[in-house]
């Protein structure tokens, strides 16, 4: 069957340990039919470079409520880079000052979603802009 | 290669993130292919079993990779097949896959491997009842997980009757397979010894492959799996995609919902129009 599938990732960076709207959005991709992997609150932005090269997927949505996004954001999509995966598409979501927004999007991320986003208007979005590689 | 099957929330992702440790100390690298089922629902996954082996990501001898299931027929054993190939080309010394284990697909899927290891915890009551229907055919070593809950004495002696009245036809080579109990995985020295023993053990089921040059029949009948597959592949899912986009296959099933025909009967006629060199 050529039924591809969306393979996302939602990966928590650095030390916030708010996980409810990642595991929220890790319900809601599975809902929307894509294929999520989900690593967990803690991980350094090598691991979760490392393990979405690894697992092949077509975005990685990135959560952080703690305040540490200026750095560990940015930090995610130069890895990728690096790594020769800049066709990996990472938006990133949580709490976003507005003024950190045009930071985030020189970074090289896709779009930002913060608290009242309806996950409607999140998966319509990746709907749109991403489409599965292979 | 190495399968861990066993019930959901059985503890498989722990143990495959402990066996990782174990191989790596030995200095080999580990490819891992965890498979969680698609919803039937939507058709989404979420594909959990890296969590538990996160610590991982970083170590280049080290890949994980996740797999879902995507439907009956959405080949899955396909995918994993392409994926040890890729871990072996990779040049990996070892490939762990997990799978919950039920469905024709996943037994196939651990029809691959050298080692089975069927994961087994206390406290599921009649279990062992269902174990002797299936799994014990395909078992090398059982695995009693989760030590610390009440019921794995019990489990162990139930386990061991079981194996001493199969008939001894029922070991090739000689292997029974051992019973390795797995201590408490939250406390990290019982269950690092337990990780110890489980490793030699898988490892001595390898060498008694090896001895008794039952290696080969493995790997024969991982061939054959795989030829199965790709029989499977290239022959039927054309076929059904080509009944689905005519409109053939919505018919048929109307037609079953109207009782005015049965499967086997359908089946026939499909099989009379694609199959035209078969006798
Ligand atoms: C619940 C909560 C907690 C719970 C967390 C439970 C848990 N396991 O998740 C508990 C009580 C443990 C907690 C603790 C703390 N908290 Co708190 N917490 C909250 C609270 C009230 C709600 C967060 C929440 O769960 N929202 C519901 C989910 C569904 O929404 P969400 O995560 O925002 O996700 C939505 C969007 O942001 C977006 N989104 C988020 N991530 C992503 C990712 C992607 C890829 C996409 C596409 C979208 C997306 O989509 C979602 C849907 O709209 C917020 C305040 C707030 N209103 O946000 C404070 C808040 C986040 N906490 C805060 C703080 C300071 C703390 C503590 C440090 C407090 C302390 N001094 O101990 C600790 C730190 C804990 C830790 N280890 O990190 C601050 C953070 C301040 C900051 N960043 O500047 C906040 C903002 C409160 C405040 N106004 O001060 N907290
Ligand atoms: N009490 C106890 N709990 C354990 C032990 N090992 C694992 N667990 C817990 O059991 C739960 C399931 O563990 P996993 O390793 O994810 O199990 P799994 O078999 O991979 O689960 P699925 O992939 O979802 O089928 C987790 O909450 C673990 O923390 C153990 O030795 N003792
Ligand atoms: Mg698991």
């Amino acid at each position: 069957m050529a039924d591809k599938k969306l393979r996302i990732m939602v990966a928590k960076p650095g030390l916030d340990g708010h996980d409810r709207g990642a595991r929220v959005l890790a319900r809601c991709f599975r809902d929307a039919g894509f294929e999520v992997i989900y690593t967990g609150c803690h991980q350094t932005p090598e691991q979760i470079a490392a393990a979405a090269i690894q697992e092949d997927v077509d975005i990685v949505g990135l959560s952080c409520l703690s305040g540490a996004h200026r750095y560990l954001f940015p930090a995610v999509v130069t890895l990728l880079k690096d790594k020769g995966a800049d066709d990996i598409t990472v938006i990133g979501g949580g709490i976003i000052p507005d003024q950190d927004f045009k930071l985030m999007f020189d970074a090289g991320l896709k779009a930002i979603f913060t608290p009242g986003a309806t996950l409607d208007s999140i998966v319509e979005w990746i709907n749109t802009n991403v489409q599965p590689r292979a | 290669m190495i399968g861990i099957t066993g019930s959901p929330g059985a503890g498989k992702s722990t143990l495959v993130d402990g066996l990782v440790e174990c191989f790596r100390k030995r200095e080999k690298t580990v490819g891992v292919l965890a498979v969680d089922p698609t919803s039937p629902f939507t058709g989404g996954a979420i594909l959990g079993d890296r969590i538990r082996m996160q610590r991982h990501a970083e170590d280049p001898g080290v890949f994980v990779r996740s797999l879902a299931t995507r439907g009956a027929l959405g080949g899955l054993a396909k995918a994993v097949g392409d994926s040890i190939h890729v871990m072996d080309v990779m040049g990996m010394d070892m490939v762990i896959v997990e799978t919950v284990g039920t469905g024709q697909q996943e037994v196939d899927i651990i029809n691959h491997s050298h080692t089975v290891v069927v994961v087994l915890i206390p406290g599921m009551g009649d279990e062992i009842q269902a174990i002797k229907a299936g799994i014990m055919e395909i078992a090398d070593v059982f695995v009693i997980n989760k030590a610390d809950r009440e019921g794995s004495s019990k489990l162990r002696r139930e386990l061991m009757a079981m194996l001493d009245m199969a008939p001894p036809t029922a070991f090739p080579g000689g292997w029974r397979p051992p019973i390795v109990r797995v201590e408490n995985a939250f406390e990290p020295e019982g269950f690092g010894k337990s990780l110890e023993e489980l490793t030699a053990t898988i490892e001595e089921h390898y060498q008694h492959l090896v001895k008794n040059d039952l290696l080969g029949s493995r790997v024969r009948r991982k061939a054959v799996v795989e030829l199965n597959e790709a029989v499977r592949t290239c022959v039927l899912e054309p076929v059904l995609s080509r009944l689905i986009a005519s409109g053939e296959m919505a018919g048929m099933v109307e037609k079953l919902l109207k009782k005015e025909s049965d499967p086997y009967t359908l089946a026939e006629e499909i099989a009379g129009r694609f199959l035209k060199n078969c006798d």
